[in-house]
C-alpha cells in the first residue's frame, strides 16, 4: 500500500509508506494529490524541479508538500507522478525532487482545493525497514 | 482521548478544566453536555488546554459552542493576549486568514425568487467561480498591492459595490494597519486569479429566507421586517493567498525563534512575543490579507447583484453585515475592573460585540453587533446580536457555525453527492456544485446541530437570537 486515508473531524488525514524515506515522500505527494484529482488522468507533459532546505524531518515534509499547493495555485501544476527524489541529511534536510504532470488544469476533472498542509499530528516513522508519514490537510 | 481531562461544570452551558501543568488560565468551554460531549472525542479540549499556556493570555483559554478539532488551537478558540506582555500567534488565527461570512437582504421575496431558483444558481455560479475555478477578475500585481492595502474600499474605488457595504463591514471592509510589502511574491502569485472566487471546503453562497423573527426591534435595525425575505450568504475567506501568508510567517517563526519551538506542545502554537519585529510584520501581513478577503466578499457581494439583475431584473441588495471568524484585533476590554489593551486571537470564532462599542456601524449601535451564523448544507443559518454579558465573558465572541462531527472521509463513504442533492431538492432546497464528491463531504448530517451551538451561544448570554433563515439554493465551493 502507498497511502491511506483515516477519520479527521475538519479536514484530511492520511498515512504513506515507503521502503525508503524518499519513497514515502513521495507518496505523501500522491496522497495529497488524490484528494485534488485523480493523477492518473493527469498526462505527463510538464517537468518541474523542487529544491528545498529544511531544519528537521517534519518541516521537510511540511515544506515539501507546500510545494504542491502553491504550484496549483500559482500554475495550475497538476502531478501525475515524481521522477525523482533525494533527501540529503546534515545539519539542515536537502530535498530535490523531479515532479512531472500538467498546467492545463482546466482539461480535468477536479474535486476540492487544499488550504494548507499543517503540523497536526504529523508523525514520522521507521518501523521494521519501513517508513510511515502522517499529515493532515487543513481543506 | 489521549489523556483524562478533568471538567469542571459551572453552568449548564459553561464548563472548565481548571489550571494545571504550565497553563497560565483555566480552560472555558461554552457548551451544552451533549456538544461537550463531542468535543470529548477529538482534539479539542488538549487543544484549549494548550492554548492557555501562550504568554500574557487573561482569564481563560475559551471554546466556543462549535469548537472542534483544529491546529495549534482549537476551531472555536478565543484568546486575549495583553498587546504589551504577550505574542501573535498564526496558529490562533489559522490559515484562512479573514474566513468570514457576509450577509445581503434584499426586496425580494421567497415566492419572487423559487421559480426561477435554477436559472438564478446557474448565474451565480458564473459571477462567482467555486472549486478550482479561476477569477473573472484579472488584477496586475500593482493592484493587488493595492488590494492588501486599502481592503475592500479598493473595490468601491474600482466600481464593484458601494460606500454602504463598506459601512456594514467589520472594520470597514479595511484594517488600517496593513502592509503589502509584509505579504511574500509567493502569496501574491497564489492570489492572483483568486479574487471574487469561493473557493471549495466548506464555502458557498447561499439564497435564504428569512423563516422566523425572535426580537423584532433589533431585526428591524438590522433592516429585516417580514418573515420570506430573501437574503444572500456569501461564507469564504482570503484564499491562497492567506494560507500562504499563515504558512510563511509560521515557518519563519519557527526559525526565528528556536527556542520558543522547543518549549511548544505543538508546533503550531508558535508565536512571535509582543515587541519583536516578527511580531509586527506578521500582524501587518495579516491585516493585508484581511483585506484581500475582504475585497473578495465585497466583490462577491456585488457579483451576486449583477447575477439576480440577470435573472429577476431590478432588485434591491443591501449589506446586512460582514463578520471575520480567523482573526486577531487590537481591543480594548474591561478586564477585573481596569481597561486594558489586548490582542484578541479569534479562531472560528465571531466577534460579538454589545451595544455602544465604537467598532460597531452607527445604525446598528443601540442595539449590538449582527452576528452572521452560517448553518450547514440544507439547514438553518442564524443572526444573532452581541451583548454586554459577552463583553464581559467571551471578549465580545461566540460561535461561528455549526461545526464538523464527522471527517470528510467518513462522509464519502456514507453519503453519496447524488443522493444528499436529490434528498434537498425534495425539501426544496436546490443545491448547484463543481463535484459530488465535494456536496457528500458537507453533507448536514456531517455536522453539530447548529440549532443546538445557537441555543447554547443564546443561554450562556454571548449572542441572541435575532433571526432565523433557511435555504433556497446553494452554490457549494
Amino acid at each position: 500500500m502507498k497511502y491511506e486515508y483515516l477519520p479527521h473531524t475538519a479536514d484530511v488525514k492520511f498515512k504513506s509508506y515507503g521502503k525508503t524515506l524518499e519513497e514515502a515522500f513521495s507518496n505523501a505527494a500522491l496522497a495529497l494529490t488524490e484528494v485534488i484529482t485523480d493523477y492518473n488522468k493527469v498526462e505527463a507533459k510538464v517537468e518541474k524541479t523542487i529544491e528545498i532546505e529544511s531544519e528537521d524531518e517534519k518541516a521537510l515534509l511540511y515544506d515539501f508538500l507546500e510545494q504542491f499547493i502553491v504550484l496549483l495555485d500559482s500554475e495550475s501544476f497538476l502531478l501525475n507522478s515524481i521522477k525523482e527524489l533525494n533527501i540529503k541529511k546534515g545539519k539542515k534536510l536537502k530535498l530535490k525532487a523531479i515532479i512531472i504532470g500538467d498546467t492545463e488544469i482546466d482539461k480535468y476533472k477536479t474535486e476540492t482545493h487544499i488550504k494548507a498542509v499543517t503540523y497536526q499530528e504529523m508523525e514520522i516513522k521507521k518501523e521494521n525497514s519501513k517508513y510511515m508519514l502522517q499529515v493532515v490537510l487543513d481543506l | 482521548m489521549e489523556e483524562e481531562i478533568e471538567i469542571k461544570k459551572i453552568s449548564d452551558v459553561v464548563w472548565e478544566i481548571p489550571k494545571s501543568g504550565n497553563m497560565k488560565v483555566p480552560c472555558r468551554i461554552f457548551a451544552s453536555e451533549n456538544l461537550l460531549e463531542k468535543m470529548k472525542q477529538d482534539r479539542t479540549l488538549i487543544q484549549g488546554k494548550n492554548v492557555a499556556f501562550l504568554p500574557g493570555i487573561y482569564k481563560y483559554s475559551m471554546i466556543m459552542p462549535d469548537g472542534h478539532s483544529g491546529y495549534g488551537f482549537p476551531i472555536g478558540g478565543v484568546a486575549a493576549l495583553d498587546y504589551e506582555n504577550g505574542g501573535i500567534s498564526p496558529g490562533g488565527i489559522g490559515y484562512d486568514i479573514n474566513c468570514g461570512v457576509r450577509l445581503l437582504r434584499s426586496d425580494l421575496t421567497k415566492e419572487d425568487v423559487k421559480p426561477k431558483i435554477k436559472e438564478l444558481l446557474d448565474k451565480l455560479l458564473e459571477y462567482c467561480p467555486a472549486g478550482l475555478g479561476s477569477s473573472n477578475i484579472k488584477v496586475d500585481p500593482e493592484q493587488i498591492n493595492d488590494i492588501l492595502d486599502k481592503g475592500a474600499k479598493w473595490a468601491v474605488e474600482n466600481g464593484y459595490g458601494n460606500e454602504d457595504d463598506l459601512k456594514h463591514s467589520e472594520e470597514y471592509g479595511c484594517m488600517e494597519q496593513a502592509d503589502s510589502k509584509q505579504v511574500s511574491d509567493l502569496a501574491r502569485k497564489r492570489g492572483k486569479k483568486q479574487i471574487a472566487t469561493l473557493g471549495s471546503g466548506n464555502h458557498f453562497l447561499e439564497i435564504q429566507y428569512v423563516d422566523k423573527i425572535f426580537d423584532e426591534k433589533t431585526a428591524k435595525a438590522f433592516g429585516i421586517e417580514k418573515e420570506g425575505q430573501v437574503m444572500f450568504m456569501i461564507h469564504c475567506g482570503s484564499r491562497g493567498l492567506g494560507h500562504q501568508v499563515c504558512s510563511d510567517y509560521l515557518r519563519e517563526m519557527e526559525h526565528t525563534f528556536p527556542e520558543i519551538v522547543k518549549g511548544l506542545s505543538d508546533r503550531e502554537l508558535i508565536y512571535a512575543p509582543s515587541g519583536s519585529d516578527m511580531f509586527k510584520k506578521y500582524f501587518k501581513a495579516m491585516c493585508a490579507a484581511a483585506n484581500f478577503a475582504w475585497c473578495n466578499r465585497h466583490v462577491l457581494g456585488h457579483q451576486t447583484r449583477l447575477a439576480v439583475k440577470d435573472v429577476l431584473g431590478g432588485a434591491k441588495l443591501e449589506t446586512v453585515y460582514d463578520v471575520a471568524h480567523n482573526i486577531a484585533k487590537v481591543e480594548e476590554h474591561d478586564i477585573d475592573g481596569e481597561i486594558k489593551k489586548v490582542l484578541v486571537h479569534r479562531k472560528g470564532a465571531t466577534r460579538a460585540f454589545g451595544p455602544k462599542r465604537k467598532e460597531i456601524p452607527e445604525d446598528y449601535r443601540e442595539v449590538g453587533q449582527p452576528i452572521i451564523l452560517p448553518g450547514s448544507m440544507g439547514t438553518s443559518s442564524y443572526i444573532l446580536v452581541g451583548t454586554d454579558e459577552g463583553m464581559e465573558t467571551t471578549f465580545g465572541s461566540t460561535a461561528h457555525g455549526a461545526g464538523r462531527v464527522m471527517s470528510r472521509h467518513e462522509a464519502i463513504k456514507t453519503f453519496r453527492g447524488e443522493k444528499v442533492v436529490k434528498d434537498l431538492e425534495t425539501k426544496g432546497i436546490h443545491v448547484k456544485g463543481v463535484s459530488w464528491k465535494g456536496i457528500a463531504e458537507e453533507a448536514s448530517e456531517a455536522y453539530k446541530d447548529v440549532d443546538e451551538v445557537v441555543k447554547v451561544s443564546h443561554d450562556a448570554g454571548i449572542g441572541k437570537l435575532v433571526v432565523r433563515l433557511k435555504p433556497l439554493g446553494v452554490v457549494k465551493g
